[in-house]
């Protein structure tokens, strides 16, 4: 009697501490992480992991109800950059300083620091990074006796690229947008954000976006773009049909040209740092816990696992998410040649740009500044405004707004 | 007073008794019918009553979703102040409007005739044709809107490709070569074109439901009119314009109506063709769609609430003045 008390005592206590343990998480997110937790899970046996898994923009607009009823949300959720300004101060997620202190030295400066509350504290975990580049094609280069650094010297020789890519009918790039995007994104003065200083001033009239838009303008006043919206059936047949001989972006656009937008292209590509030897970023995820969550340890738990260094290297093989975490650089993987890109070892400059990009202060109002500024360079790029007067408008209508 | 409440106590408990079940016998007949309606009210209360109710308590404050409930601020009529004075709101305003006229204005024009000739035909022909003008009324307005995209894309669309066939046919080419300089058109990049290929879209869809409205009118003439007419001499276009037009009336006020509504209400068709509001959006967006943009986008619940009912007083006027210049006659009175 004494031993079967025992064993039931032992029996409770184990599905006492093991129900403690294993938990029923939930990741909310978006493809193709789906196929990223598909094969890392099994490595997870700690708590049973489930995932809601949405297309991009549905994601986040399910994410924004969710916070906004306090219900609903998943345990740990993914946040695209672009989205992280308007969330990491609105105290929706769990700080998770503490947490992420012993792993902070190991993971690219810049995503750290755009994980932060103005408070500094983290509420979102970078998990992938997008380092911004150049893809270009090798051939034409080569046929129009170009040499890489002689065109990416400076913005100017860039253009000039264009023109002389012009007289042979290939056009510099699909959309001039991409240019003026880059050079506003990769400019940033240190200290500020890509649209406000530190003290919450926008600077969408300062000179960075003034070139920006003057760069967009030549290119598209003097035919060198095609004028064609990115994302449309169009600009992925200007891809497969080689039109454009360069293109702006994140790295993580190679993963896209490659399975299927212009696999034909293969060993014709090349990549680059942007004109000017910029260092830059282009999207990028996040991992943060919504504190509607009520077991925010277990969720921390799903995060670390997603962040430690071998899961990380295993994001990057499975569905080409660049490693947030920069010791997985040293990885042999690296090293190896990219059959697209002509043997070229890219991940190398990645990693370096990835290493070196300037931090830049995220802000609540940058939503707001990036969709008036997009209006102003369509104003400006299809409707012949003036530069000034577009930004100026565009300044005093985000003065409106962010508030 | 009566002798029996005197006389028998049981028969008092049992009046008593009767007098409750009758009560309750009437208490359930009269609300049975509310119980019946239960459902509906209580889904159009939290779904229809409650974010009305919600949303002017909104449109007085200030609230960014992303931040949970208990972060709305009391801002008095800020949101409005602000909302009156955006030059966005006003273009956005305009934009709604001038696409309202060039998809409604056309819808009844074409939909008027067309109902007429199809009441003319026999009753198949006219069966089937109505259902085939009413098909795109019925498919859902982001499919119909996503092949219209496809359509008008610039290098690969039909529409251009059409236009260029034209321009360079050995038979057409005279009166369509001038096209030749401005291709390939941008239908839905270019700010210049984009409110006329939403109209488009908008008419493409809803002609078919105004047919349907004016074929039903026309059903309610009596025949014994036009035979009248005819025997007076009256031609076709005479008997339409004297005799169809005045008597649908009411049709026209109605159908009219919806159209306003509906149109000041366009959201999805510019949604999809400017590709989420990334292109063309300086004329292209209506003011649906800048709300949402606010509210969505910008996380401004309280801006959004503002603008919505600012946009709910442009129509209330927009409504009212068509009830007042054409209400009386539109209604079929003196």
């Amino acid at each position: 009697m004494k031993h079967t008390h025992g064993l039931g005592l032992a029996l409770a206590t184990l599905t006492l501490t093991s129900g403690a343990m294993a938990a029923d998480l939930r990741l909310d997110g978006f493809p193709d992480y789906d196929s990223q937790l598909e094969a890392i899970l099994d490595g997870f046996p700690a708590h049973n992991v489930d995932m809601l898994m949405n297309e991009h923009g549905g994601h986040h607009d399910k994410l924004k109800t969710n916070l906004a009823t306090g219900s609903g949300a998943g345990d740990v959720v993914l946040i695209d950059r672009n989205f992280v300004g308007s969330f990491v101060n609105q105290g929706g997620f769990y700080d998770l300083s503490d947490q992420f202190a012993p792993h902070s030295d190991s993971f690219a400066p810049y995503a750290v620091t755009q994980g932060q509350g103005s408070d500094g504290n983290q509420y979102a975990v970078p998990v992938d990074l997008g380092p911004g580049v150049v893809y270009y094609r090798r051939d034409y280069m080569e046929d129009m006796g170009y040499d890489l650094g002689a065109v990416m010297t400076d913005w100017e020789s860039y253009l000039d690229y264009g023109r002389a890519l012009k007289e042979d009918n290939i056009l510099l790039i699909g959309n001039a947008n991409a240019i003026a995007t880059a050079y506003w994104n990769f400019n940033v003065e240190p200290g500020n954000g890509l649209y406000f200083d530190s003290e919450g001033e926008s600077l969408v009239t300062t000179e960075r976006f003034k070139r920006a838009f003057e760069l967009a303008k030549t290119v598209r006043d003097e035919g060198m773009d095609a004028n064609i919206s990115e994302w449309t059936e169009e600009w992925y047949a200007g891809f497969r049909e080689g039109r454009f001989a360069t293109q702006m972006s994140g790295a993580w656009l190679l993963g896209h040209l490659q399975n299927w937008m212009a696999p034909e292209t293969s060993g014709n590509w090349g990549v680059s740092n942007l004109p000017d030897n910029t260092y830059g970023t282009w999207g990028g995820s996040f991992l943060a816990i919504p504190r509607q969550s009520d077991q925010p340890e277990a969720a921390w738990d799903l995060i670390e696992y997603m962040i430690s260094e071998e899961i990380q290297l295993a994001g990057f093989k499975n569905i080409a998410a660049f490693p947030a975490h920069t010791a997985t650089y040293d990885d042999p993987m690296f090293n190896e040649p990219v059959d697209f890109l002509r043997g070229q070892r890219a991940r190398v400059l990645f990693a370096d740009i990835a290493e070196n990009v300037t931090p830049v202060e995220p802000n609540e109002g940058d939503q707001i500044a990036e969709s008036l500024i997009s209006t102003a360079l369509e104003q400006v790029l299809n409707d012949g405004m003036d530069i000034d007067t577009a930004l100026a408008n565009a300044e005093r209508q985000i003065k409106r707004r962010v508030r | 007073m009566t002798t029996t409440e005197m006389t028998d106590p049981t028969t008092v408990q049992e009046n008593a008794q009767r007098d409750k079940s009758d009560r309750q016998r009437t208490f359930w007949h009269k609300t049975t019918p509310y119980w019946f309606m239960s459902p509906y009210i209580i889904i159009f209360g939290t779904f229809g009553i409650f974010p009305v109710l919600f949303m002017i308590y909104l449109s007085f404050h200030t609230w960014n979703p992303v931040a949970g409930l208990g972060t709305m601020e009391y801002v008095g009529l800020e949101n409005y102040a602000l909302s009156l004075t955006d030059p966005t709101l006003w273009q956005t305003l305009w934009n709604t409007l001038l696409m309202a006229l060039y998809s409604g204005i056309p819808q009844h024009l074409v939909a008027l005739p067309l109902a007429y000739l199809l009441v003319q035909l026999g009753s198949r022909a006219r069966h089937w044709l109505t259902t085939a003008y009413f098909l795109p009324y019925v498919t859902s307005t982001i499919a119909i809107s996503m092949i219209f995209f496809v359509m008008f894309s610039k290098e690969s669309g039909i529409i251009n490709q059409a236009l260029t066939g034209l321009a360079n046919g050995s038979l057409t080419g005279w009166a369509f070569g001038w096209l030749n300089g401005v291709m390939p058109l941008g239908w839905v990049q270019e700010n210049s074109l984009i409110r006329y290929s939403v109209s488009f879209v908008v008419f493409w869809k809803y002609v078919g439901f105004n047919i349907v409205i004016y074929t039903a009118g026309l059903a309610t003439i009596s025949d014994e009119l036009y035979e009248a007419a005819i025997i007076d001499g009256a031609n076709s276009w005479q008997r339409f314009t004297r005799i169809a037009l005045p008597l649908l009336r009411p049709f026209i006020f109605f159908a009219v109506t919806l159209t306003i509504i509906g149109n000041m209400n366009l959201f999805d068709e510019p949604y999809v063709l400017t590709r989420g509001l990334q292109q063309a959006s300086t004329n292209g967006m209506t003011i649906s769609n800048y709300l949402y943009r606010v509210a969505w986008e910008w996380l401004d619940m309280g801006s959004a609430a503002a603008i919505s009912w600012i946009l709910f007083m442009v129509i209330g006027v927009f409504t009212g003045l068509y009830f007042w210049f054409f209400g009386r006659r539109g209604l079929g009175g003196d």
